[in-house]
């Protein structure tokens, strides 16, 4: 069995018969003079001006791709050195958005959460150039991970429209805009975000609704993800297999698969991109234990429709830990492909069989 | 339920007086929310414990210093501490309880809101802590004071009991409990019980029954007008028929989030002599307008044509800290306004 959609981004040199493709969910610990150099630049009274700032942005993103590329992964993306948060990123580059000050998420805990005060609009690209830096600076394909219309729409005020639903859904025309924009510059892989559907379930039809807007007219060969994280998948399995997308990148080595049948039954049709490193443990895990969490995803999905990548992104990481654990997922990845090759893994997939008694 | 209709007793010809006024927990200002997170730090051991340091508790008294000027400045008619300090929101009483654990993170209902599971693990007596900062606000402030507290019902919902063993009798603890600390404020007007687990997670046949005597409890603890504000909702039928039953002045409304279910309840079972009408949106920057607030009070009252209220209080229908601060500023003077407005034209 062959999977096309994925199989575009094998390596030419690969060296098993298998491919279980390795990436990343996005985002990546900064380098400590990124962050001082960005308050050199929120510091009017300092010289360090905005070339200064792009210029360490740009050095970043090389950076992190390059280090990616070490790793091994067989995707890469810039870790996102260019964004500040999820949200804000995004509302800051749509008309339509306002920013009045910083609310509590708990604690101490701030964020800049916006308010939409009137119809949201697509002016200039948000992603494009970020894209074409970092594809220029590597020879491997390169993910683009975007915010999800439905969490753009959950995370701000709504002051302009009826509801949150109508909100997402004309969010989602301008993702869409701007995939196509991505996609005319080379893309072929595109992770959409939408981590608020893990706090309000029920919503997957609104999810679903603004995943159509944001496929229509999108080559097919071009891949779309779909990462979720930190929920509870029975509330939204098997109703997300209908949604227009390759591959679902979940959060699972949190939770100690704990969550991993929930899958099984109905069979899962799409790829599934299996969190096999858990960003929440500031130690890398050993390749043996990678091997072991990468075995788990079989019992869900053959070998041709998995992707590995770690549960989230890994930016509160340490950074030498975040690396650590990309190394060993590819090396634990290259292993697993290995005993495939030679016949050495036998794994049972699906429903598990009710225990007679 | 025998207090069904009996409060259709209203005078006739009494004037409805209008009240602005608030739910408290108030947003820190900008400036507070910098210096108090350089000051505590941004992990869950670094919240508060009741026995903050001077730098922190001055910190704390400029904001509350602040909030109260907005309110004086907007001219509400009641004057909130604004529960600054509350960094678990309405668990806060527990939170700073010695006999209480904080433990993991947990959501804030609904919300994308977050604060410390408190688990209650020795006998709970009442600490002071919230008498202490009304105190602090009578100090600064001409204005009427109005405490703000959970209700026994909503605190017991966020909170975790490994001391009681029965959810009756935790239920009538935290009661106890949050009476014991009513004894020990300073004069206020009014009392606002914050009781969104009524609606969030409504209490089940004799639950219900006894929500309303745990209110009561807390209730007769005070001479204030005590105000029990549920939100996220209308109450069921039968929960807000047994809330009619605690000895309270009035019961509060949350108009934005369901107008039919409310005005349903107020038909059908009648309502206190008193009543909060939450019509300004607590968890939205959209601004209303004094004269909008001010014609949905008209609309609410033409739809019971029957009752006429002593007191109708106009407020948000939710805490106000999910707002950036020139918002939540900006709903705090249009409360004012449209409480002026409505008086004006009742007279």
């Amino acid at each position: 069995m062959s999977n096309e959609n994925k199989d575009q981004f094998r390596p030419e040199d690969h060296a098993n018969d298998h491919f279980l493709l390795t990436t990343v969910v996005g985002s990546y610990p900064k380098p400590k003079w990124l962050n001082r150099a960005k308050e050199l630049y929120e510091d009017p009274e300092h010289g360090f001006d905005e070339d200064d700032y792009q210029e360490a942005k740009d050095d970043a993103a090389r950076l992190i791709t390059n280090e990616h590329e070490r790793a091994g992964l067989d995707v890469v993306v810039d870790g996102e050195m260019r964004r500040n948060e999820m949200v804000e990123f995004f509302a800051h580059r749509i008309e339509g958005y306002e920013f009045n000050g910083p609310v509590k998420v708990w604690g101490h805990n701030y964020f800049d959460k916006p308010s939409v005060v009137s119809d949201v609009e697509y002016t200039d690209s948000w992603l494009v150039d970020e894209y074409k830096f970092t594809a220029d600076a590597t020879d491997r394909p390169v993910k683009v991970p975007i915010t999800g219309p439905y969490t753009l729409a959950s995370w701000s005020f709504n002051e302009a429209y009826e509801d949150d639903a109508e909100l997402a859904y004309a969010l989602a025309d301008l993702v869409n805009e701007e995939i196509e924009k991505l996609v005319d510059a080379g893309a072929r892989y595109i992770q959409i975000d939408e981590p608020a559907l893990a706090t309000t379930p029920d919503d997957h039809a609104i999810v679903g609704e603004a995943l159509e807007h944001i496929v229509e007219d999108i080559p097919e060969d071009v891949r779309i993800g779909l990462h979720v994280c930190y929920g509870d998948y029975s509330r939204i399995y098997p109703e997300i297999l209908e949604f227009p997308v390759d591959e679902f990148d979940l959060e699972l080595a949190n939770g100690d698969y704990d969550q991993l049948d929930v899958f099984k039954d109905p069979e899962f049709t799409a790829d599934l991109a299996l969190g096999v490193t858990d960003v929440h443990v500031a130690e890398a895990e050993s390749v043996e234990q990678i091997e072991e969490n990468i075995k788990k995803g079989l019992e869900v999905v053959p070998p041709e429709q998995l992707v590995l990548s770690p549960d989230c992104g890994v930016k509160l990481l340490p950074r030498e830990v975040a690396y650590g654990k990309m190394a060993n997922m590819v090396e634990a990845a290259r292993n697993v492909e290995a005993d495939l090759d030679a016949g050495n893994i036998d794994i049972e997939r699906g429903a598990p069989t009710p225990a007679d008694d | 339920m025998e207090n069904i209709k009996r409060r259709y007793s209203l005078a006739v010809g009494t004037m409805t007086e209008y009240v602005s006024t608030t739910p408290g927990l108030f947003p820190l200002p900008d400036w507070a929310k910098d210096d108090l997170s350089d000051l505590k730090g941004h992990q869950k051991h670094d919240l508060i414990s009741g026995d903050e340091g001077e730098e922190t508790t001055a910190a704390y008294e400029t904001a509350r210093e602040e909030v109260i000027d907005v309110q004086d400045d907007a001219g509400l008619d009641r004057i909130v501490e604004g529960q600054l300090r509350w960094d678990d929101m309405l668990a806060h009483p527990l939170a700073v309880n010695d006999a209480v654990e904080t433990r993991g993170i947990v959501r804030y209902y609904d919300n994308n809101n977050f604060y410390r599971e408190p688990v209650v693990q020795d006998e709970l007596e009442a600490s002071g802590d919230v008498a202490a900062e009304l105190e602090a606000t009578a100090d600064l402030t001409d204005g009427d004071l109005q405490a703000v507290l959970p209700g026994p019902y909503s605190l017991a919902d966020l909170a975790t009991d490994e001391q009681y063993g029965d959810d009756a009798e935790f239920l009538a603890a935290i009661g106890e409990f949050l009476a014991d600390e009513v004894d020990a404020f300073p004069d206020v007007e009014t009392l606002f019980l914050l009781e969104p687990s009524l609606v969030e997670s409504a209490p089940e046949d004799g639950e219900d029954e006894r929500a309303s005597e745990a209110i009561d409890q807390v209730a007769r603890a005070t001479d204030a007008d005590v105000v029990v504000q549920p939100y996220w909702g209308a109450l069921e039928e039968k929960v807000y028929a047994h809330l009619l039953d605690a000895d309270i002045d009035a019961v509060g409304f949350d108009f934005v989030a369901n107008q039919d279910d409310n005005l349903y309840n107020i038909q059908e079972y009648g309502a206190t002599d008193s009543a909060s009408l939450g019509l300004a949106d607590g968890q939205s920057t959209l601004v209303e307008d004094a004269e909008a607030i001010r014609d949905r009070v008209d609309w609410v009252e033409d739809q019971l044509q029957v009752t006429e209220f002593e007191t109708v209080y106009l407020t948000t229908n939710t805490e106000t800290f999910y707002l950036p601060y020139n918002k939540f500023e900006e709903k705090l003077a249009v409360l004012a306004e449209a409480a002026e407005l409505a008086e004006v034209k009742a007279a």
